[in-house]
């Protein structure tokens, strides 16, 4: 997995990081900006992801519907993503039409116009956004556990925001959000993909070494106390069908545990996949599905690690089986927590978890937006290191580590339970 | 570098039809260490009968749970203990299915493809434990507006037609599916007559070959049924409009459309270009200008062709809020009329046709697109060198094409008009 990267900052505080990658004539370009929903204080939550659509408006140079159709009409594409501690935008392109992606992004991070009767018709988009997901039982459960577990940090409100903030944010409020975090001194700029890095560094300095670096944005972090009890929640809502979703707290990405516990989550319940633009393999041999689904307290059941700044949360999401209680579930996945915590596991199950890392690995790598993603993701938790060496330090996990992670996470008192109740038509909703 | 022959053609796709009737598609890529398996069989939902639909999909899903040499426990640690995947799938007119692995785990991969296409022995209790899971996905089914408002849209357009059915089925359909029907539907109708596979990656074009012809070269079926014809469709005699209610929902979706053309109709390109303008292009062409961007009524907003085996649809989707269902409605209907009135502009035209030519090699990067597009090849019989003809296949399209095309389709005074939510 090691390749020939080169790293460098410009004068105005940019990073860049460049790979060649010869195997297609492609190159996706992605800038990530150092800010999230965790940088958001109430009254303004979801002002990141607002702020991201804007960015899509328009500037002097290319006015609104200008923008996408010029990427299009180059036979490319491109996207952006808001998460909790940061906001990426892609352009995947021909190589030879790169160019175009350069400009745009070098343009927009500091020219956006936010024109209010644009900001007015974006509103209602978010709000339709949000609405989509509201649809959603299990939106709605995993906004119930999220707020419950971080009652302080910032990792308490979902990235779309809350809806009356939604309503009453102001053309002002997206501004200076815009104009605090988009700075160079805040960004990284990672290319992958086919082309010589002397020339792309060279561009990339004239476009935009020129922009003003600005103060660095302080960011807000309020540490989660620890959890001292179990906290169990549970929402109505439409249906026939029961969820419950169990959320343990995670370390930080950065730190050293977590790479046992992503053997153990691959053990648990089938590796989780870091990758953006791959998907995962099937979890019907870990250890929760056959406890669970093939025993049939539920019909199905995923786990989900995330890769984050700060301490999040490891969620067990379940599908209650139509002739099982939620209670009962519940207490099958216990008997599993239970086990990994006294039985240490075996040398197959972490042979066979760091197989199924270089799998998904080596899909990954089959598509170069994947590969430019892994540049500046890893940098955004800690750095693109944490990537190439993510095999070896998996395959340095012992069966002890495993077992001691499993103590010292996964405690009762520190977790939170949410059940999503159906009211299959009876009750008001 | 010079990457002019990366597009697939003839020079690097290796074709071979086996003596029992498979079709063999091969492409090698040595620039990542994975390999993609994926094809498909003459086995869809079109066989079903009404009272048991959703008979060929509960079928596919049970291949895998247990074969003459295995059980279902041990099928999947073989795979993912390697990280490996493969899965079946349904549509109506064939059965598919999809797999991947490291290079050097192939010949595991075909193993239990052949396994599980020759030797499903449907075990009981994984027959019921399946049953379970279907039934709560279609309860979890009944929920989804956007499901539901397919499922009217494509009852009401194709009424008296086999595309006007679910292939998943209903409820009460799948309860009454016993194995005995698993075991019948298989035995009459799994063959290797009408099975074409992809096999794309780190692998050489001739050894895909062999390997494929050591696991599944010796199959043969006595008796493997036809695929039944299609009846003809009914067109429209005028605009139907139906509102599906699911209480207790914040938005709806809301599709409207009509018939579309085929894959292999003449109008494919032409239908596929004016799509593009029409609810693709940027950010969801003009219907996403008008719906999204102006109105801001919408977070989703576009039109998509469905082109396959039989006669498609053409649709526009979008999510809304309730309150707005009828303003987003009149909204596209606008737009549809206008494009049926005045057709696209020159400059649409031209946009669009960088765009498809442009975007393409985006598409194959990965070796799932690339077996994709093999695929497709095969299944639509578009010739070796189909993807190297391509720029000059959108290039000979003209604006008047594209609204004869749309007039051929698109009568705004005959569209179905579905909704779900509340």
């Amino acid at each position: 997995m090691k390749e020939s990267l080169t790293q460098t900052t410009l004068s105005n505080g940019l990073k860049v990081l460049l790979k060649e990658v010869h195997t297609a004539p492609i190159i996706s370009s992605w800038l990530w900006y150092r800010v999230g929903s965790r940088d958001e204080v109430p009254g303004r939550t979801g002002v990141s992801h607002w702020v991201e659509h804007m960015q899509f408006k328009g500037t002097e140079q290319f006015p609104a519907n200008m923008l996408d159709k010029a990427i299009s009409r180059e036979g490319g594409t491109w996207n952006a993503f808001t998460y909790m501690d940061w906001t990426a935008y892609f352009e995947t392109m021909p190589a030879d039409k790169i160019d175009l992606a350069l400009r745009l992004e070098a343009d927009r991070m500091s020219n956006s116009r936010f024109l209010p009767e644009e900001v007015a018709s974006e509103r209602t988009v978010i709000i339709s956004e949000r609405e989509g997901s509201e649809n959603e039982p299990l939106f709605l459960l995993g906004e119930a556990l999220q707020q419950t577990a971080f009652r302080i940090h910032s990792y308490h409100h979902e990235v779309i925001g809350d809806m009356p903030d939604l309503h009453s944010m102001t053309r002002e409020d997206l501004y200076n959000h815009y104009r605090v975090y988009y700075v160079p001194n805040n960004a990284i700029m990672a290319v992958a993909g086919d082309f010589e890095t002397q020339t792309m560094l060279k561009r990339i300095r004239e476009l935009f070494e020129s922009i003003p670096s600005g103060t660095d944005p302080a960011r807000l972090t309020r540490p989660e106390p620890s959890q001292n009890g179990e906290i169990r929640l549970s929402i109505e809502g439409p249906g026939a069908t029961s969820y419950v979703q169990v959320c343990y707290r995670f370390p930080s990405a950065s730190h050293t545990d977590f790479f046992p516990l992503s053997v153990l989550d691959s053990l648990l319940a089938g590796p989780s996949n870091l990758n953006m633009f791959s998907g995962g393999i099937s979890n019907k041999t870990s250890r929760l599905y056959r406890a669970l689904v093939d025993k049939e307290y539920v019909v199905s059941v995923h786990g989900g690690a995330q890769a984050t700044i700060d301490p999040f949360l490891y969620s067990i999401t379940m599908t209650v089986h139509p002739r099982r209680k939620p209670e009962e579930a519940l207490a099958a996945l216990d008997k599993e927590i239970q086990r990994v915590k006294e039985e240490k596991v075996t040398k197959e199950e972490i042979t066979r978890a760091i197989k199924q890392a270089r799998a998904l690995f080596a899909y990954g790598s089959e598509n170069i937006t994947n590969q430019g993603f892994w540049l500046g993701y890893a940098e955004m938790f800690a750095n693109y290191g944490w990537f190439e060496t993510y095999l070896d330090k998996l395959s340095a996990v012992t069966a002890k580590d495993v077992q001691r992670v499993a103590n010292e996470y996964f405690k009762p008192q520190s977790r939170v339970v949410g059940t999503y109740v159906p009211l299959d038509g009876k009750g008001a909703v | 570098m010079n990457h002019a022959n990366s597009l697939p053609g003839p020079n690097d796709i290796y074709r071979e039809v086996l003596p029992n009737g498979i079709t063999v598609l091969a492409r090698s890529n040595f620039n990542s260490p994975s390999v993609v398996v994926t094809g498909f069989f003459e086995a869809g939902a079109l066989f079903d009968p009404d009272e048991k639909l959703g008979l060929a999909e509960y079928t596919v899903l049970t291949l895998m749970r247990g074969t003459k040499k295995r059980t279902f426990d041990e099928i999947y640690n073989a795979l993912e203990s390697v990280g490996a995947g493969l899965g079946f799938n349904t549509g109506v007119h064939k059965s598919g299915f999809h797999g991947r692995s490291l290079a050097e785990d192939l010949p595991l991969l075909l193993a239990l493809l052949w396994e599980a296409l020759t030797m499903p022995v449907f075990p009981k209790a994984e027959v019921e434990k399946l049953r379970a899971q279907l039934l709560t996905g279609l309860a979890i089914r009944a929920e989804d507006t956007s499901d539901m408002a397919s499922m009217v849209f494509d009852n009401i357009l194709f009424k008296g037609h086999p595309y006007s059915r679910p292939e998943d089925g209903f409820p009460e359909t799948i309860q009454s599916i016993k194995r005995d029907d698993l075991v019948k539907f298989h035995r009459e109708h799994y063959g290797p007559r009408g099975l074409v596979i992809a096999i794309v990656g780190g692998v050489e074009p001739e050894e895909a070959v062999r390997q494929v012809k050591r696991a599944l070269g010796g199959w043969q079926v006595k008796g493997q049924k036809a695929t039944p014809a299609l009846p003809p469709l009914k067109p429209l005699k005028k605009s139907v409009s139906k509102h599906h209610r699911i209480p207790g929902k914040s938005q709806s979706d809301l599709i409207i459309g009509t018939h579309g053309p085929m894959r292999r109709d003449p109008e494919f390109m032409s239908a596929s270009i004016g799509n593009n303008i029409l609810g693709q292009f940027g950010m969801m062409g003009r219907i996403g200008d008008v719906v999204r961007e102006k109105s801001g009524l919408a977070y989703y907003a576009y039109s998509s062709l469905s082109a396959g085996l039989g006669p498609g649809s053409w649709e526009v989707s979008a999510g809304v809020n309730p309150r707005n269902l009828k303003k987003a409605s009149d909204l596209i209907q606008e737009e549809l009329k206008r494009f049926v009135q005045a057709g696209v502009t020159e400059d649409e035209l031209a946009d669009t046709k960088t765009n498809f030519i442009g975007r393409l090699p985006l598409s194959l990067e990965s070796n799932g697109g690339v077996a994709n597009a093999l695929l497709n090849i095969e299944r639509h019989q578009l010739g070796l060198d189909y993807y190297h003809r391509y720029a000059d296949l959108v290039n000979e399209v003209t604006a008047e094409d594209v609204l004869a095309t749309a007039r051929k389709f698109i009568d705004p005074n005959k569209l179905v008009i579905a909704a779900a939510g509340p």
